[in-house]
C-alpha cells in the first residue's frame, strides 16, 4: 500500500484515494514524427525495478494531478511534486540518491 | 413554486452504535477560481460574511461556511432558500474575474453521523485518520466512502457532516448504516 501525500492539497492518503496515471515525464510525439519516435512515445516505458517516477491523480480529494517518485520494490514514497515540471527536482534528486545511490531512470539519475 | 425535497426525505437510523441522519436541504454554491484573487476572496465573504479558510479546513456555522475543495475551488455553504439571492451578490463582485459561481444545492445530498462512537463509523469507511489529533472540528477532508466520493467535516466533537452525489443518497445511507450496526464498536465509548 502506497502513502501518499498530494503536493496540490497537503493531504495524506492511500493509494486508493488516488488514480495512477502512467510513467511520468514523457516526450509526446504526435503527427510529424518519426515513426520510431511514435513508437518510443506510444509503446516503450521504463520497468525498473527500484526508482520509478510516476503521474497520479488526487481523485477522491482535491482533483489535481502531480508527480511521485518511489521504490517499486519497496513501495517507499521518496516524494511527490507538481505537475507542472518535466523533470523531477533537484532536492529529490539528492534525497533519492542518499537512499538509493547509483540510481539512473531513463535520462535522470 | 414546486415543493423541494431532499433525497431521501429526511430519513433517521438510530439502531445502531450512531445515530445517522439525512440532513435537510443545504444550500451549496461552487465557487472555482483562483483562490489568491481578492474578487474571489470577496465574493466569499459577500456569500458568507466569513474568511476564505486555509487548505484542510472549513469554517461552517450551522448552515453557513466555506469550506477548501482545492487549490482553485470553495464550497460556498447558505440557507437554502438564500441560493439565488446569494449566487446573484456573488456575481456581482465576479462580474470583471475569470471564475465560476454555480448553485449545487440539488445535485447533492448531506448526512451526519451522530454521537460518542461517530469516529468508529467514519473510520471503518474512509481511507483517513479519525484519532482525535488527526481530525478535529474545523478541519474538512475530500476522500472517498466505500466506493463513492464524500467530504466531511466535524461540527462538533461527537458529529461528522458527510456532503456526497445526490444520486448515491441511498448507497451513502445504506452504508453508514451498515458501519454503525449494533455490536460493531471499534473503542469503547
Ligand atoms: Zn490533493
Amino acid at each position: 500500500m502506497l502513502i501518499l501525500t498530494c503536493p496540490c492539497c497537503g493531504q495524506t492518503g492511500e493509494e486508493t484515494e488516488f488514480h495512477a496515471g502512467g510513467e511520468a515525464h514523457l516526450t509526446r510525439f504526435g503527427p510529424g514524427s518519426s515513426d520510431d519516435d511514435f513508437e518510443g512515445y506510444l509503446f516503450m516505458r521504463e520497468n525498473p525495478k527500484g526508482v520509478h517516477f510516476e503521474r497520479w491523480r488526487h481523485v477522491y480529494g482535491c482533483g489535481k494531478w502531480f508527480h511521485a517518485a518511489r521504490c517499486t520494490m519497496t513501495l517507499e514514497v521518496f516524494g511527490t511534486y507538481a505537475a507542472q515540471t518535466t523533470e523531477p527536482p533537484q532536492e529529490l534528486r539528492d534525497k533519492i540518491s542518499a537512499k538509493r545511490p547509483g540510481w539512473s531512470w531513463g535520462a535522470f539519475s | 413554486m414546486s415543493e423541494t425535497v431532499t433525497a431521501l426525505n429526511g430519513a433517521v437510523w438510530s439502531k445502531g452504535i450512531a445515530t445517522i441522519t439525512e440532513a435537510p436541504l443545504q444550500g451549496m454554491i461552487t465557487l472555482r477560481g483562483d483562490l489568491s484573487i481578492s474578487a474571489i476572496k470577496k465574493a466569499a465573504k459577500t456569500a458568507t460574511g466569513m474568511a476564505v479558510p486555509g487548505p484542510g479546513k472549513a469554517t461552517v456555522d450551522g448552515d453557513t461556511g466555506l469550506c477548501w475543495m482545492s487549490p482553485d475551488e470553495i464550497l460556498v455553504l447558505c440557507p437554502y432558500s438564500q441560493v439565488a439571492e446569494t449566487l446573484d451578490k456573488m456575481t456581482a463582485v465576479l462580474a470583471k474575474t475569470h471564475a465560476l459561481a454555480v448553485d449545487v444545492s440539488d445535485a447533492r445530498a448531506v448526512f451526519q453521523v451522530s454521537g460518542p462512537l461517530a469516529r468508529d463509523v467514519m473510520a471503518k469507511l474512509a481511507p483517513v485518520d479519525f484519532s482525535a489529533d488527526a481530525f478535529a472540528p474545523g478541519m474538512f477532508r475530500r476522500s472517498r466512502m466505500a466506493q463513492v466520493a464524500a467530504a466531511f467535516w466535524m461540527p462538533d466533537a461527537d458529529r461528522f457532516q458527510i456532503v456526497c452525489f445526490r444520486s448515491q443518497s441511498q448507497y451513502m445511507f445504506d452504508l453508514l448504516k451498515v458501519a454503525a450496526q449494533p455490536g460493531s464498536e471499534i473503542q469503547k465509548p
